[in-house]
């Protein structure tokens, strides 16, 4: 018997952007407790997976269905996906001028709050709150009143995606190549983060062109994405056979 | 319409305020020879200080409304800082047009003498009716060697309905004279409301080192114009001016920069800094700029930086994901936006605008 309770069921996906077509017939599902990776050649239609499952509005879904927790999302806006406890750790976080990332975290928590119907939060409750966030991965405090994103570096931007994660505590978390651009140190540090915060009732998708991030975070399976459809699944040796060998081995395979 | 009545609260709020400080304060204020009071008395205690000060900023031929002004004008107010004082109470007034079939012509006219430091705040709000009201004002401000006057505004006529029927026509002339040496005068504004606004808020830099401001955040909607922005004059030596304007247009409107940067021959050393930012919110907005430089002198400085920007699908996208509301969203990158202006008002004020503006952003995307 197998009592697997699948988080997420993407059945025969076919989805396209400006009218070119970037997943063709995928099919992929994840059940709680499981660590995906989505490994494959640029311009496999990686991210775009990943937006799409957040609900991206360029994108547009021809035929097919994503479920979560068995009910279809495809009519979901993004911002109720979310409500979900869907999470999408962005490849190129967005820079937002002006607005301190304080605050952006704040109103990002409450309204979590509110849609549960809990009781929001002042700033100060809030600030113990993310202290201990910020804990986890080592971050400074002094993140807090800087611009959303504006003007971190790459990897200080991932590693604030990994504390929005951490904030909100999704269900499935999508992480878009979270480890470029960290240097050695903070890839140990987020991994730690990461693997602390997963649980037997979450999920994780990682999408990822590098092993190094894997030696860190076990995956249960590894994918290999081309042409917008899932070409090859393993386990962690398939990463090992693909550093040596590359994707054109699964080709000529 | 709920709008209007969260905006009726906060105004209730404000002119209960603005007239216990106007009313309760005298008193205090009196001590240290601040005159706080309306035009129509000031006019009957001291006629000598309205003779010689009122229209000698903005004379009643300056301009069509300006003359309409000085005609039939009936009241407004007036404030009088005494020399080396520093005035220690924010001095607030709340105009409100309650009349449906009204024009409004107030007149304010402060004068800060040597050294003196006065912060003063200006409100508007009005009910809403299917007719077009007039609003046009003048405002003087006079400073003397050394004195520093902070002018804040924050405007919320009545914007007309979603066809655009109704709304104010604010066409106000507002001016201050930087007669001193190192004297200082900033104009901050938040201009939300009027159907059309038409307000350049200006410096005439006279003493030398003397130093003009201008910190705006003009909000259009619906079918809302705002043509605003200032003129600096430079004529002392070694005069500075600062102009920080951001529009932000949605809907169908129209939202203006319109400023003058004229540097004198005998200026020396004059500096002029301006930043014109417009944000787009929708594809039917409309946003421009025209700045006009004119100089006269070979050292003077100046800088010009302007931008244009749209809130972008992938910054609301990225809102979203974040359990953020869209209209949290946009209020949130609107008030990112402004946040430089922001915090040139005082806090309470700040807070205020802030609100408003959420206030007018509330449902502009469809």
């Amino acid at each position: 018997m197998n009592f697997k309770d699948p988080i997420l069921e993407v059945k025969n996906l076919n989805a396209s952007i400006n009218n070119n077509k970037i997943l063709r017939n995928l099919n992929l599902t994840i059940n709680k407790g499981e660590i995906h990776a989505i490994m494959g050649p640029n311009g496999s239609g990686k991210s775009s997976f990943s937006k799409i499952i957040a609900g991206h509005p360029a994108y547009k879904v021809l035929n097919g269905d994503i479920y979560f927790h068995g009910n279809t999302i495809l009519t979901l806006e993004p911002e109720e996906r979310a409500h979900l406890g869907i999470f999408l750790a962005f490849q190129y976080p967005i820079e937002i001028p002006g607005v301190t990332n304080e605050d952006f975290l704040w109103l990002a928590y409450n309204s979590k709050l509110k849609e549960n119907n809990k009781e929001e939060i002042d700033l100060l409750t809030f600030l113990s709150v993310i202290k201990e966030k910020l804990d986890i991965i080592n971050m400074s405090p002094t993140f807090l009143s800087r611009n959303l994103n504006e003007g971190f570096s790459g990897g200080e931007k991932k590693c604030n995606e990994i504390l929005q994660m951490l904030l909100l505590e999704p269900e499935l978390s999508i992480l878009d190549e979270t480890d470029s651009g960290l240097d050695i140190d903070a890839l140990k540090r987020i991994s730690n983060g990461i693997n602390n915060f997963m649980t037997e009732d979450k999920a994780i998708i990682l999408i990822t062109h590098y092993q190094r991030l894997l030696d860190y975070i076990k995956p249960t399976y590894v994918h290999v994405m081309k042409e917008g459809k899932i070409i090859k699944t393993g386990d962690f040796n398939l990463v090992k056979q693909l550093e040596l060998k590359g994707y054109d081995w699964l080709e000529s395979n | 319409m709920s709008e209007q009545k969260k905006l009726n609260n906060v105004a209730v709020d404000a002119v209960f305020d603005s007239v216990s400080i106007a009313t309760t304060c005298q008193h205090q204020l009196q001590e240290y020879g601040i005159i706080f009071c309306s035009i129509s008395e000031a006019s009957q205690k001291y006629p000598e200080l309205i003779k010689k000060y009122l229209g000698s900023v903005v004379s009643s031929g300056d301009n069509y409304f300006a003359a309409l002004n000085s005609a039939v004008f009936t009241d407004g107010s007036f404030c009088y800082i005494p020399k080396d004082i520093k005035c220690p109470l924010e001095l607030s007034t709340y105009f409100r047009i309650n009349d449906e079939e009204i024009g409004q012509f107030e007149r304010t006219l402060i004068i800060a003498e040597e050294n003196s430091q006065v912060n003063y705040l200006e409100g508007c709000t009005a009910p809403q009716y299917d007719k077009n009201q007039l609003h046009a004002a003048v405002v003087e401000l006079i400073a003397f060697d050394n004195a520093n006057i902070k002018y804040s505004t924050v405007q919320n006529w009545y914007a007309g309905d979603k066809q655009g029927n109704g709304g104010i026509y604010n066409f106000v002339t507002k001016r201050g004279i930087c007669i001193g040496d190192e004297s200082k005068i900033s104009w901050t504004q938040v201009e939300t409301g009027a159907g059309i606004t038409w307000k350049y808020p200006s410096c005439i830099l006279i003493g030398n080192k003397s130093q003009g401001n201008f910190y705006s955040v003009a909000l259009t909607n619906n079918y809302q114009q705002a043509d605003t922005g200032s003129k600096m004059v430079h004529i002392g030596e070694k005069t500075r001016s600062r102009i920080i304007s951001k529009g932000i247009s949605s809907g169908k409107s129209k939202n203006t920069y319109r400023g003058f940067v004229k540097i004198n021959s005998k200026a020396f050393d004059a500096r002029n800094y301006s930043q014109c930012d417009s944000l787009l919110i929708g594809n039917q907005s409309n946003a421009n700029t025209f700045p006009y430089i004119s100089v006269q002198n070979s050292t003077t400085k100046i800088e010009h930086e302007a931008s244009t920007s749209k809130i972008g699908e992938e910054q609301i996208f990225y809102l979203l994901q974040r359990c953020i509301s869209l209209d949290k969203a946009i209020t949130l990158i609107v008030s990112g936006f402004c946040r430089d202006i922001f915090t040139k008002l005082p806090l309470e004020f700040a807070v205020e605008a802030d609100n408003l503006l959420s206030l007018k952003i509330e449902g502009s995307i469809g």
